[in-house]
């Protein structure tokens, strides 16, 4: 197609990969999309960005973004990414992961990456399920919801995860949803600008899994449901625990500074290494 | 004179109408328009009520959108 007549994100994309595999309506598409505006209002730089994601529908993203990108193992991107960053702390370092990938079996690197606030954006497209595999219920399925593992519905209280990964230690969560493109935007240019833990937790839609499973057949019945559902903190605040049943509190749940750990590092090295070479974790990409 | 200028990259494009029902003006509508994959790809005749807002490029989830001014060839000199 003519560069001209060209959506404005198709320049961050691998455009021989496209279209992408996600199916028709799947929020990961428009979880993108929101990802590179913020990165615009940021003004970060596109060449320093690095994606890490684990396994999933979701952690495919980075496979279709034109910079360095790294797909690691189930559970693990957290992991992976902390390398990154203290091997050159220049990177702009985002993880896009899964309610299971992040929640589940990676639900351990998840709160110890938040304890120390290391420098990272984590992106968690958390669409109650499992989608890659077929639809077996997540840790943050809905109380009820139906799954191919909950055929008579979820008996287990899901994480309120914006509130779990805040109580561990991040420096900047916000939850919104695929409905609420802007706000969306504006909370990823807010996590990529905060010097510590950022954690965005995107309610989004599977509409083959969890929207065909649950009684909504099509991903316009699911983005109405998460724009009916949705009530802002500040709102949710008044409500009793009845009266939110069932609701998606949206918002900012923490915006604070504190030490970042790659920091501590570089200060430490830089303390305790007094042999007059160059640091390691600064040196090995920027020369002497 | 200048008005807006919609596209649809059919190529891109899997029918999925989150455009159809999100874009606040109703631009555009489901269509019987087939393309090579079988996706029915919404049509935007009504172009001339968009506001440009781009709420529709933040929602398409297969970057398959571009909205931007169109300026009247015969207007340009
Ligand atoms: C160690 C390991 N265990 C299990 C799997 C199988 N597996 C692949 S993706 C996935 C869950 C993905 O769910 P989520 O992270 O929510 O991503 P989604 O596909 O919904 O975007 C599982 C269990 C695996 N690949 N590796
Ligand atoms: S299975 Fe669900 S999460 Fe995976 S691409 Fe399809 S709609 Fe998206
Ligand atoms: S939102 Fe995009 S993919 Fe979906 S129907 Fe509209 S143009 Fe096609
Ligand atoms: S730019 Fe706004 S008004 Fe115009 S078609 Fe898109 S959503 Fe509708």
């Amino acid at each position: 197609m003519d560069e001209n007549r060209e959506n404005r994100f198709i320049k961050y994309l691998r455009k021989d990969r496209l279209p992408h595999i996600f199916c028709a309506g799947c929020g990961n598409g428009i979880i993108m999309n929101t990802f590179f505006n913020g990165m615009e209002m940021a003004e970060v730089d596109f060449e320093k960005v690095v994606m890490v994601s684990g396994i999933g529908c979701s952690s495919r993203i980075p496979g279709y973004v034109k910079c360095d990108s790294l797909h690691t193992t189930h559970g693990r991107p957290i992991s992976f990414a902390t390398g990154i960053k203290l091997a050159n702390p220049e990177n702009e370092v985002v993880v896009f992961t899964g309610d299971g990938d992040a929640a589940a079996i990676g639900g351990n690197h998840l709160i110890h990456g938040a304890r120390r606030n290391i420098d990272l954006t984590v992106i968690c497209i958390n669409n109650s399920i499992y989608g890659m595999t077929g639809g077996q219920i997540s840790p943050t399925s809905p109380k009820g919801s139906y799954g191919s593992t909950a055929p008579y519905g979820a008996l287990e209280t899901p994480f309120d995860l914006s509130e779990l990964v805040k109580s561990a230690g991040a420096t900047y969560v916000a939850r919104w949803t695929t409905a609420q493109p802007v706000q969306l935007s504006n909370a990823i240019k807010k996590a990529l600008q905060n010097q510590g833990f950022s954690f965005i937790e995107v309610i989004s839609q599977c509409p083959t899994y969890f929207g065909r499973k649950n009684k909504m057949r099509t991903p316009i019945d699911m983005m109405n449901w998460m724009k009916e559902e949705s009530i802002t903190k500040r709102r949710a605040e008044k409500l009793s625990e009845e009266e939110l049943e069932g609701k998606i509190i949206v918002g900012e749940f923490q915006n604070k500074k504190e030490a970042e750990f790659t920091d501590k590092m570089c200060q430490l090295l830089e303390s305790k290494c007094t042999n007059d070479k160059p640091m390691a974790t600064r040196s090995a990409y920027q020369g002497e | 004179m200048v008005d807006f200028m919609i596209t649809i990259d059919k190529n891109l494009c899997k029918g999925c109408n989150i455009c159809t029902e999100f874009c606040p003006r109703k631009v555009y509508q489901k269509s019987g328009v087939l393309n090579k994959k079988g996706v029915h790809v919404p049509g935007h005749e009504d172009e001339d009520k968009c506001t440009q807002c781009q709420l529709c490029v933040m929602m398409c989830p297969d970057q398959a959108i571009k909205v931007d001014e169109k300026v009247d060839e015969k207007d340009e000199n």
